[in-house]
């Protein structure tokens, strides 16, 4: 008797124990796992931009623009844990700029940090939101393709990424954040990824220069199924980018995924079927930048809109970006690789969409767009827009007007003949 | 001995060369080429930039043979690799002052 009463009384304190444990964030498995997965997969994008990107470029050039993509995978690692998740992530009372209390990951743990993702250790979110910063600048490598200078592209992506990415970061996803406090829904980054990054490749086409021969003499894709490879592999590791950024494992994810992959396939099909009709020729460039355009639409609004919005923004972005890269022959700059045509119109388009389609019914925490009865929302999403634009234009604009001034940008006339492969790195693509 | 060089569309090599050894032709080399004559370069829009593709892809055979064997070489390569329109190609015939097989050092036409 007394010893069942003692062990009564064990389980009884064992109980109560647990159950005071219940209100410190707990980690769970499934998200944490789907965490994992996410961030592996939003990391290969980044090789995957390297291939898409590479195949698109003469054959001299095909090693110094990969490479521009795979190296973001060092310098911006160290920036990120060095000071970039701090400044961007850590919670501010200003709204602008986060605090330093992250510098070096110092207080950044194992443990979930409730602020961001109360089910995940901290440093899974840290690392998620790396691969984002990753990938950002790497994209502005399309407008300035084969012709810039390696040594200035790293101190480039060294300062843009502290002075463009990580504010911008914070401004609509830190705690703080005024963008975020405005009610902007960007769920993914379509304000800062695609809008930032098309935006300031803008102001880096402009500023470098066409390349030589970019009136008489330009050359098709020298491979066409690297970039088709590439596509493919940013079309997956995009279900990471979107669907990870529901930070949890479960019906938002999902609803996220299919949104995601949507809206990838209908740009898909929306592109070519406009090439067709206009050109005459339905082409595999054409395919591949639609399923491009459809991902980058979709970013903001994929945990926000259901799947017929998601079909109808591919659809759209599809249209909407073929005629996008045309705004380069008319205005005269030469967006190589169509940064600003596919990210800046795409990931303007996907924010406005996502003022239009939102709906609280797919995810409680966002909000109704205009087609769900709250006009309000489109016109958040409009100055969000024209902020993120202004910003990082302006921002890129100076930040490259002075590094030409103190390194040079451009490659000489030799180098930028010879290639970037043996230029910049002294090695060939293909010995075969 | 001459030597003839013909510049014909690549897709037209293979019943070039099945006919040419119908014929009796025992060897011939063939690269890679390109360029243009009169069928020139034109320009192509792809994503929205436009592309001059100045240089057609061609085929280039080089054949060697007897004085008394070019009239029926060329006789084959015209019939076989004309299509009738711009872009069908060249033959050049040059003369040959020496031929030797490398594995028995053969010379003259015992070589060809």
């Amino acid at each position: 008797m007394r010893r069942l009463r003692a062990l009564v009384l064990l389980m009884v304190a064992g109980i109560s124990f647990a159950a005071a444990q219940d209100s410190a964030p707990k980690i769970d498995t499934g998200d944490t796992t789907w965490m994992l997965v996410s961030t592996a997969f939003v990391m290969l994008m980044t090789p995957g931009l390297a291939l898409f990107y590479g195949g698109m470029v003469r054959k001299k050039n095909v090693l110094g623009t990969i490479m521009q993509s795979f190296i973001a995978l060092g310098v911006i690692t160290v920036v990120w844990v060095l000071w970039g998740y701090s400044l961007a992530f850590s919670p501010s009372s200003n709204g602008f700029i986060g605090g330093l209390e992250w510098l070096g990951l110092q207080g950044v743990g194992l443990t979930p940090n409730p602020d961001y993702a109360g089910t995940i250790p901290h440093q899974l979110f840290m690392l998620f939101q790396m691969m984002f910063a990753i990938i950002t600048p790497a994209l502005i490598t399309g407008a300035v393709a084969e012709r810039m200078k390696f040594s200035a592209y790293l101190v480039f992506l060294v300062l843009w990424s502290t002075l463009v990415y990580v504010p911008l970061a914070h401004w609509v996803w830190g705690v703080g954040g005024w963008i975020r406090n405005l009610g902007a829904l960007d769920f993914a980054g379509g304000l800062v990824v695609h809008v930032s990054s098309g935006v300031s490749a803008l102001a880096a086409a402009l500023i470098l220069g066409k390349r030589k021969g970019y009136d008489t003499e330009l050359s098709p894709p020298h491979n066409m199924t690297m970039t088709v490879l590439g596509a493919a592999l940013l079309w997956f590791g995009w279900f990471g980018f979107n669907a990870g950024s529901a930070v949890a494992s479960g019906a938002l994810a999902v609803s996220a995924f299919v949104a995601t992959h949507i809206a990838s396939a209908t740009a898909t099909l929306s592109w070519i079927i406009v090439e067709w009709i206009h050109r005459g020729k339905p082409t595999v460039l054409g395919a591949a930048s639609g399923a491009v355009a459809g991902l980058v639409a979709i970013t903001p609004a994929s945990g926000f809109v259901g799947p017929i919005p998601a079909l109808v923004i591919g659809l759209c972005a599809g249209g909407v970006c073929y005629y996008g890269i045309r705004l380069k022959s008319k205005m005269r700059y030469d967006d190589s690789l169509d940064a600003v045509g596919v990210h800046g119109v795409g990931g303007t388009f996907g924010t406005l969409a996502t003022g239009l389609f939102a709906s609280k019914a797919i995810n409680a925490a966002g909000a109704d767009g205009l087609f769900f009865g709250n006009p309000g929302l489109l016109l958040t999403q409009i100055e969000s827009a024209l902020v993120a634009i202004v910003y990082a234009f302006i921002v890129s604009w100076i930040l490259l007007k002075v590094l030409d001034k103190v390194i040079g940008l451009r490659l000489n006339d030799e180098h930028e003949l010879e290639g970037l492969d043996q230029s910049q790195h002294g090695e060939t693509g293909y010995v075969m | 001995m001459k030597k003839i060089e013909a510049v014909i569309r690549p897709h037209k090599l293979d019943e070039v060369r099945t006919d040419l050894l119908e014929a009796g032709f025992r060897g011939l080399t063939v690269l890679e080429a390109k360029g243009f004559g009169r069928q020139k370069g034109h320009t192509e829009i792809y994503r929205g930039s436009e592309y001059s593709i100045n240089f057609r892809p061609k085929v280039l055979i080089v054949l060697v043979c007897a004085d008394n064997q070019v009239e029926k070489a060329i006789e084959v390569i015209v019939r076989r690799a004309r299509t009738g329109d711009t872009g069908d190609g060249k033959i050049f015939v040059t003369s040959v002052e020496e031929a030797i097989r490398v594995r028995t050092s053969e010379s003259g036409e015992e070589a060809l």
